[in-house]
Order: C-alpha cells, then structure tokens, then sequence
C-alpha cells in the first residue's frame, strides 16, 4: 500500500464522493415522497389508484436496480426520452426506492393500533382529521426504522450507478484501478469513503429513531 | 311520556357466519342509566360498540334523539359528537398533552373557539382532581389518571349519552374507585344519560336505573336495578350474581 498513490487519487474521490452523495440525497428525498404517497393510496384504499400503486411496487421491487437502470440509460432513447446518466440514476433510485419505501410508511400505519383509530372516531374526528391528528402522526413515527434502513440501503445501492458511468464513487474507483492497477490503494480509499458517509449516519438515524419514538410513544 | 333517547329495536349483529347478538330490543330515557351485565362474550361491549358506529349490524334499527341511524359514515361522524365512549384501554392519544387530547374534539371536530372551550374544561379537570396535569403527557400518568383523562376528552364534547366499555377493566383496584365515583357523579349530580358495561357489581348496583342481562347474545332479561340485585328473574342470572360472589 502506498500512501502517495492513494494522496493522489484524492481529489478524484473527492468528487466522487460528493456526487455520490449528491445522487443519494435526491434519489432518497425523491423516494420518500414517492413512498409515502402510495402508501397513503395504498392505507385509505384510493379506488383506481390502489391497484396502479401495487403493480409499480411490485415491479420496482421485484427487479434488479441493475436491469432498471439498463432500460432508464438504453430502452428510454429509443422511445424518445434522451436522459443523462445523472437523470437516470436519480430517477432508477426514486423508483426503486418508492416501492421500498412505501413498504416502509405502510409498515407504519399498519403498526397504528385499531383503538386509537377507534378513539380518535369516537370524538367524531372525520376521516381527514383522522389521518392529521392519529394515522400520520403515529404512522410516521413507527415507520422511521424501516425508512432509516431503506435511507441506508439506497446509498449504497448508489454503487450499482457505475454500469452507466456515472462517475460516483465506485465508479472512481473501478476506473482508477483500470488505468492504474493499484487495486488494493484504491478499494481501500472506496471503502473509507462509504464508510464516512454510512456509518455517522446510521448512527444518527438510530438516534433519531428512539427521539421520535420518545416523543410520540413516550417509551 | 316523552320519547325515549335511544331505541334499540330488533337488532342484530354477526361476524360472518358467527351470530353475535339477537334480537335486541331496549329502550333509553333521558337521564337513565342501564347497565349491561352478562358472562363473558355474552356480546355486552359488541352491543355497546353498534351504538357508536364502531360496528356495523345487520339488521334492527337504532333510533337516537328521534333520528334514525342510517349507519352512514357521515352520520355517525355527526352522531358520535352527542354520544361520548370511554374504552376500557383509555386510548389517550400519547403524541398529544392532556389538554390537546381534550381540546381536540370540541376545537377540531366541533369548531368551538377555544376561549368557550378552556373554562368547560378546566371545570371537568377540576372536577375529576385532574386539573394540575394539563400539560403532561400520557406516558406521566397511572392508569386511572389515564381514565379519568379519557372520561374528560369524552364529556368535552358535552354529548347527551356516554357510553362506558368496561373502563376499570384494567385498571389496579385502589384505581377502579376513583373512575368509578367520576361516573357515578356523572349520574348523580349532572343526570348524564348512561350505558355501561362493567363487571364491578357493587358499583352496578349503585348506578343501575336498569340492567339488562345477556347471555349468548340475547337479552335474558331487562330489570329495574334495585331488584335485578335481589331478585333476578332469570336463572341464568340468578347463577351469574352467585358466580359474582355477589
């Protein structure tokens, strides 16, 4: 292991590392909306709407990232959509993440018990008022352990964007090993990038996890 | 004579092909207190719950204030205003403090200006000993503080009928005497229209007008309270007070 070569190779990661970062936090942001979206299709039971929300989550949750992003980068031109890499890596990780993630806010609200539903109903609240003052609150707060581990699972999905030469990190590296063949200097410089970026970060959302289900449960 | 409250008449509820509740037929004054009694499973709390909308039934009419009950959603959204429930898991809202848990029904549901509001409840908080814990969360109180919040959250929509689902059921037994002496005053000194489900006797017999007995989902028998206690008219009751140690 030499210290030069990874000194080196520092600014490219540097740049890696943000657009990895960059991709994610779209990607992630897109994804909860997405999800939390169906999932409120999918909990009151929206006609029409309900079984177009299950098929795309089936879809999305039942094929490889990989192939997702093969037919966002290749079979997307040909129907006349042209996206850059970036779009499609962003779009591929909003609609993998949806589906993930709409597992995740449904997890919630299925964790609701039916007495307070029963509750909030017996004081008259309207279906409206009850999903503002009972089902949201108290689904949100249950879902944040399944939404903190699909956070983490998609970061690290980001990795998968090398196939269409995204420049991310992982990209970086395997393109720096390709010219150079300092294979060891530079997996251990992708390892330590990922590992900046995940492991504070589960921590925090573990910290986050127990604050919320303080604050709303009380335990 | 005026026309009772509530009218139950010829209802009947099933799960599928499980026939839970037959043929029931009461009536409830204004004022009056009936209490229903019965074994376990007899279909008491199923009764109860039809009377809020929590569960539908299939058959009968339920006849409230002189209005027939549809069992549309929006009219028990409307209906469920004047006819309070108390649970036996008190189900306060843990997010929320005690004042947000009462306040959100006559605010929210009701759209009353929380000046009106505030002094009503502050007088319920006061009256149940509760008045220096508007601020706290579910998770600081005991169980029969829990109750006796859920009691308030309840009466702050100031509805004409109180439903009460076995509310001291898990409560500890020093707890159960509190709750129990807010409802009997609730009967007493503001003459609430009452329907309770409770397997405390002693406190049955204080609050009764009337009882009515089921078992197996049918009315054995509809008693004035006083001498349900000492002369049920049905064996079945009879054999259900003496396996009350009553």
């Amino acid at each position: 292991m030499s210290w030069a070569i990874i000194q080196q190779s520092l600014p490219l990661f540097a740049k890696g590392f943000v657009l990895t970062l960059k991709l994610a936090t779209l990607g992630i942001i897109g994804a909860i909306i997405v999800g939390l979206i169906c999932s409120l299709i999918y909990y009151f039971k929206l006609p029409i709407l309900t079984p177009i929300v299950t098929i795309y989550t089936e879809v999305a949750r039942n094929t490889p990232l990989l192939i997702q992003l093969f037919f966002l980068y290749y079979a997307f031109p040909i129907l006349g959509w042209r996206l850059t890499a970036s779009q499609c890596g962003i779009i591929g990780l909003i609609f993998l993440g949806g589906s993930y993630m709409a597992a995740g806010f449904t997890g919630g609200f299925d964790g609701i018990t039916k007495s307070q539903i029963e509750a909030g109903q017996a004081i008259g609240f309207t279906r409206w008022q009850l999903a503002r003052y009972v089902i949201l609150p108290q689904g949100l707060a249950l879902s944040v352990p399944a939404l903190a581990a699909n956070v983490i699972f998609l970061i690290k999905e980001t990795s998968i964007f090398t196939v269409i030469a995204i420049p991310e990190l992982t990209n970086t590296a395997l393109d720096l090993i390709g010219m150079y063949y300092h294979t060891n200097e530079y997996l251990f410089v992708l390892v330590i990038a990922y590992a900046i970026i995940l492991i504070p970060l589960s921590l925090i959302l573990t910290y986050l996890e127990r604050r919320v289900r303080y604050g709303t449960f009380g335990h | 004579m005026s026309t009772p409250l509530l009218t139950v008449s010829h209802l009947e509820k099933s799960y599928q092909k499980t026939h839970i509740l037959h043929d029931i037929s009461f009536d409830l004054d204004a004022g009056e207190v009936l209490t229903l009694l019965g074994p376990s499973g007899s279909g008491k709390s199923t009764l109860l719950r039809c009377l809020n909308g929590l569960e539908a039934f299939q058959a009968g009419t339920l006849t409230f204030a002189g209005e027939v009950i549809t069992q549309k959603a929006k009219q028990w959204q409307q209906l469920r205003q004047q006819i309070g429930m108390v649970f036996q898991s008190y189900d306060l809202f843990p997010n929320r403090t005690v004042l947000e848990n009462i306040l959100l029904g006559p605010l929210k549901v009701q759209k009353r200006s929380r000046e009106t509001v505030l002094p009503e409840v502050e007088k319920l908080l006061q009256q149940v000993g509760m008045r220096d814990y508007r601020d706290a969360y579910p998770r600081q109180l005991s169980g029969g503080q829990k109750q006796r919040i859920a009691i308030v959250r309840a009466l702050a929509l100031k509805p004409r009928l109180m439903l009460f689902d076995e509310v001291t059921a898990s409560l500890d037994p020093e707890m159960v005497r509190d709750v129990l002496t807010i409802i009997r005053q609730l009967a007493d000194t503001h003459q609430m229209t009452m329907l309770v489900v409770t397997h405390e006797m002693d406190f049955a017999q204080q609050i009764s007008d009337q009882v009515l007995f089921l078992a197996d989902g049918r009315i054995q028998e509809q008693t004035p309270g006083p001498q349900f206690f000492k002369r049920p008219q049905t064996s079945r009751a009879q054999n259900f007070l003496a396996s009350m140690d009553f």
